[in-house]
C-alpha cells in the first residue's frame, strides 16, 4: 500500500486535502503528519498551505519541517498545493518580502490592482473560483480534458526564473504559472481538493506517480 | 479562457433539515442537507453554502455533522454560516470540512472579530455576510443600511461604508443580501449590487430575491457581482443548476460546464 504523509506545520486545515486524497484513491494509505520521520517514510508527500506566507515560512523553520521538505524534494514524489507551490519558491512579495525555501528557483508577486478583463470589467482580488488551466505535458494530466476549469483563492502568483518550469498557465487577464514542475516535484497555485471531478484526477495520477517525467 | 461567474446554491438549514423562508418567516422543509448538496454537486455547483438558522445553541452541532458528511463526498468550496461568534466557532467548522465561514451579526457586535479571524485563519476563509435594507425616501440617492439578526435588527451603518470597512480588517468576499428582496422571487437589488461591487476590491456574492435565471444574469451583468447565490430556485427543483449555467452561457456570461 502506497502511503502518503500530508504535512501539518499549522496552517490550514487538512482535512479537506486528506479526504480527497482518500476518496481519489482508497487504496492509499494517507496521513495527516507533523513528525519529521513520518514524513521521511512516507511514498510520496503532499505539502498544502493557506494564509500568509510570512507566517508560513515562520512555522517551516520553527518546526525544522523546511529542512524536511529540502529533502523530500530531492528524492520522492512531493505535491506543493497553493502556498505550498509559493513556498517552494526564492522568495515573496508578501508580509514586505519574504524568503521562502528556494528549492525552486523564482518569485511570488502580487497581483497588481486595478486588472480588468477585455471588456473592461473589474477584476477582482484575491483570483477567486474556477479558471481554465492550460496545461503542459505532464503525467499529472492525464485523463484531465485540456482547459479543464479548477478552483483557485490567491492574491500572489509565481513567477518561476526559468519557463522550463511551468507546467500549466491560466490568465487573469494575463497568463501567470498556476502548476510547477520539476523532476519529482508537481506544485498547482489551485486546489485540486476543491476541484471537483477535474481536481481528485489529479490527486489520483499524483498517488500513482513514480516521479519520473 | 478567463474566471468563470460562480453560481452558488444556499441551504437554510434549521435542526438538520433544508428549510426555505419567505422573509425569514413562513419556512417550507425541503429535504436533507447531504442529499441535497451531493445533488447539486452532481449537476455542477460551483460553491455549496450552508445558513445555519437553528434559533439554539445546542442545535449546532447538527450542522457540523452535515458539514462533516458533506464533506466526505462533495469537492468544492464549502462555506458556512449564521451563529459564528468566535474563533472556536470558526476553528470547529474548519475542522468539520468548511472552506469559508460567514461572519455576519458578530461583525457588527466587534468589527476586530473580523481582524482577528482572518489573522489566525487567514482572509481568504472569512465571508462577511452584509444584510443591507434601503433606507433612502423613494427620489432621493440611494442610501442602504446594515441589518442584523435576519432582517429585524436596526444598526445604521451605511453599506457601503461597512463594506469597504470589512474589507480592511481583513474580510476576503463580501456575501450580500438585499433584505428587501430576499425571498420575494424579485430579482437582486442590482444598484445595490453595483454600489457594493464598485466599493471593494474583493470578490461580491450577490443574494436575495432570484425568482428566475434571468435574475441571475442580471445580478452578474447588471449588478456586477462576482457570484450569484440563490435557495428556493434549486430547492423545489424549479431549475437545474445546469439549466442556470446554460441560460448564463446564452447571455454571454462566462461558467463553468462540464
Amino acid at each position: 500500500m502506497s502511503s502518503v504523509a500530508v504535512i501539518d506545520y499549522g496552517m490550514g486545515n487538512l482535512h479537506s486535502i486528506a479526504k480527497a486524497l482518500q476518496h481519489a484513491d482508497s487504496s492509499s494509505d494517507v496521513r495527516i503528519v507533523s513528525d519529521p520521520e513520518t514524513i521521511l517514510q512516507a511514498d510520496r508527500v503532499v505539502f498544502p498551505g493557506v494564509g500568509a506566507i510570512g507566517d508560513c515560512m515562520q512555522a517551516l523553520n520553527s518546526t525544522g519541517l523546511g529542512a524536511v521538505i529540502k529533502i523530500v524534494a530531492a528524492e520522492k514524489p512531493l505535491l506543493g498545493i497553493c502556498l505550498g507551490m509559493q513556498a517552494l519558491l526564492t522568495d515573496s512579495e508578501e508580509n514586505s518580502g519574504t524568503s521562502c525555501l528556494n528549492i525552486i528557483p523564482g518569485h511570488v508577486r502580487h497581483f497588481p490592482p486595478d486588472l480588468q478583463d477585455a471588456a473592461g470589467n473589474r477584476l477582482k482580488i484575491p483570483h477567486m473560483g474556477w479558471n481554465q488551466v492550460r496545461q503542459h505535458r505532464h503525467p499529472l494530466w492525464k485523463n484531465i480534458k485540456p482547459d479543464s476549469r479548477f478552483y483557485f483563492v490567491h492574491s500572489y502568483y509565481a513567477v518561476p526564473d526559468s519557463a522550463s518550469v511551468i507546467a500549466a498557465t491560466s490568465d487573469y487577464p494575463d497568463a501567470f504559472a498556476c502548476a510547477l514542475a520539476w523532476e519529482n516535484i508537481f506544485a498547482v497555485q489551485f486546489h485540486p481538493e476543491k476541484s471537483q471531478t477535474a481536481g481528485l484526477q489529479l490527486l489520483k495520477n499524483f498517488l500513482q506517480w513514480d516521479g519520473r517525467v | 479562457m478567463s474566471l468563470a461567474k460562480r453560481i452558488i446554491p444556499c441551504l437554510d438549514v434549521d435542526n438538520g433539515r433544508v428549510v426555505k423562508g419567505v422573509k425569514f418567516v413562513d419556512i417550507r422543509d425541503a429535504g436533507d442537507p447531504v442529499e441535497i448538496a451531493r445533488r447539486y454537486d452532481r449537476e455542477g455547483a460551483d460553491e455549496l453554502t450552508f445558513l445555519d438558522i437553528t434559533a439554539t445553541h445546542d442545535d449546532r452541532d447538527t450542522l457540523v455533522h452535515v458539514v462533516e458528511q458533506v464533506a466526505s463526498e462533495v469537492f468544492i468550496p464549502l462555506t458556512v454560516g449564521g451563529g459564528i461568534r468566535t474563533l472556536d466557532d470558526i476553528r470547529r467548522m474548519l475542522n468539520a470540512g468548511a472552506d469559508k465561514v460567514g461572519i455576519n451579526s458578530a461583525a457588527v457586535a466587534n468589527p476586530d472579530f473580523v481582524g482577528q479571524a482572518a489573522r489566525r485563519f487567514g482572509s481568504q476563509c472569512i465571508v462577511v455576510a452584509l444584510d443591507a435594507k434601503k433606507v433612502s425616501a423613494p427620489g432621493a440617492p440611494d442610501r442602504w443600511e446594515i441589518f442584523t439578526h435576519g432582517g429585524r435588527k436596526v444598526t445604521g451603518i451605511d453599506a457601503l461604508a461597512w463594506a469597504r470597512q470589512m474589507v480592511d480588517y481583513g474580510a476576503g468576499e463580501i456575501l450580500l443580501t438585499s433584505m428587501d428582496r430576499d425571498g420575494t422571487r424579485a430579482g437582486f437589488d442590482l444598484a445595490l449590487t453595483r454600489a457594493i461591487s464598485a466599493a471593494v476590491p474583493v470578490p461580491v456574492i450577490a443574494s436575495g430575491g432570484v425568482g428566475n435565471l434571468e435574475h441571475l444574469a442580471q445580478g452578474v451583468l447588471e449588478g456586477k457581482a462576482d457570484a450569484v447565490l440563490a435557495a428556493s430556485i434549486f430547492h423545489f427543483a424549479e431549475y437545474s443548476i445546469q439549466q442556470a449555467k446554460e441560460y448564463m452561457a446564452s447571455r454571454g456570461i462566462e461558467v463553468r460546464l462540464s
